[in-house]
């Protein structure tokens, strides 16, 4: 017993060691080209986020909100790349989280991954 | 709440000043805009409709199809089996008289939708204000309410689509149909097909709020007869057609 844990904390320690040595661990093109504050702490977005798009989406679609605190076109017209202009690609915003993180992005099948958003709407 | 009704009344007044724009009694070219603010959900207290005058509509003229289309990232219908159209131009003729109609199709918006009754999912809905519409994140391309609406105003996306409008996401594998161009709507616009007919001179097609009784398409309606497609199923129509 005591051996395993023994084994097992050597390699947390191991594990983290190797962790902090750069160029070992690939990790996520995390690029915020435009500099400002985003709509909530960064802390608060990097575990969340998926959850306040759902409760926005929800309002959007089903009563007609459409505040942009925290639509996805506000995301998209703030986050993508200023060369590629889009949330994907391999050092997307988007994708190069997700594809560290190994969760699949289903958004791009329906949403438009660049932003410009049309004077749609304007009053008649 | 104040402040915004009085933003209402200068709207209102100065469109109408602007505007001895009068086509007809009671059909204005320039509808009072009712944008409500973006954080307040929409309200059965609203209605929306349409009114389609087929005496005004032209034959062959498509335009409200090309609006459609490039409002809603549908792009031009090649392969019309498949292909996604969310309004389409339909010629009648009386055979005995040869009477001709032309007249554009699209979801009627029911208040008793079937298409919403058999929706095994929820996904197919109608808002508090009578558009309905399709929620994609919950829609699992069964195709039910294509077979149960009795409009056949519905289509299926075959096919991956990359050229959508920002504001209308769209992709393949869910159902879609006509939304009352639901994004210019919320915030105070027209649907796109209304303005290009306007736009093109025809103004066949007018748009408002069916329970304002004060509005365009609500004072038509009380002075003129206007019919609802197969009214013995009593869905109660959003959209109406004037000379049919
Ligand atoms: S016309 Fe068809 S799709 Fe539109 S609300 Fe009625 S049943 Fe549903
Ligand atoms: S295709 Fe989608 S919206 Fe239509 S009935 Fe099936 S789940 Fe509902």
């Amino acid at each position: 017993m005591k051996a395993i844990v023994i084994a097992v904390l050597w390699g947390l320690t191991f594990a983290a060691a190797h962790a902090a040595e750069p160029g070992r661990t690939p990790l996520p093109a995390i690029a915020i080209e435009k500099p400002g504050q985003c709509v909530e702490p960064k802390e608060l977005m990097r575990r969340d986020h998926m959850k306040l798009l759902q409760h926005q989406r929800d309002k959007t679609m089903h009563q007609g909100i459409r505040t942009k605190k925290h639509s996805l076109n506000e995301c998209i017209a703030c986050h993508a790349g200023q060369k590629t202009g889009t949330v994907l690609g391999k050092d997307g915003f988007c994708q190069s989280c997700h594809e560290y993180a190994a969760v699949k992005l289903d958004c791009w099948d329906c949403h438009q991954p660049k932003p410009g958003q049309k004077t749609a709407g304007a009053k008649p | 709440m104040s402040e915004n009704k009085s933003r209402r009344g200068f709207i209102a007044a100065s469109t109408a000043a602007l505007a001895g724009l009068t086509l007809a009694p009671g059909i204005r070219l320039v509808e009072i805009a009712s944008a409500k603010p973006d954080n307040e959900p929409v309200t059965s207290k609203v209605r929306w409709g349409m009114l389609i005058d087929t005496s005004r509509c032209q034959s062959g003229c498509t335009d409200c199809v090309t609006a459609c289309g490039k409002e809603n990232g549908l792009g031009e219908v090649k392969k019309p089996r498949t292909d996604a159209q969310w309004i389409r131009k339909i010629d009648l003729k009386e055979l005995k008289s040869g009477h001709a109609l032309s007249l554009p199709m699209m979801c009627q918006h029911c208040a008793h939708p079937p298409c919403v009754d058999v929706c095994p999912t929820g996904a197919s809905f109608k808002r508090a204000d009578g558009i309905v519409l399709v929620d994609r994140h919950i829609c699992i391309g069964c195709r039910y309410c294509m077979m149960a609406c009795p409009y056949k105003v519905r289509s299926f996306v075959h096919e991956p689509h990359t050229d959508q409008n920002p504001e209308v996401p769209r992709g393949q594998g869910c159902v879609e149909g006509c939304t009352l161009c639901v994004h210019r709507v919320d915030r105070g616009g027209t649907p796109a097909c209304v303005e290009a007919c306007a736009a093109a001179g025809h103004n066949a097609m007018l748009f408002g709020d069916l329970n304002d009784p004060e509005s365009a398409i609500a004072k038509r309606i009380r002075e003129v007869k206007t019919t609802q497609v197969r009214a013995d199923l009593k869905l109660d129509l959003g959209v109406r057609y004037e000379g049919i």
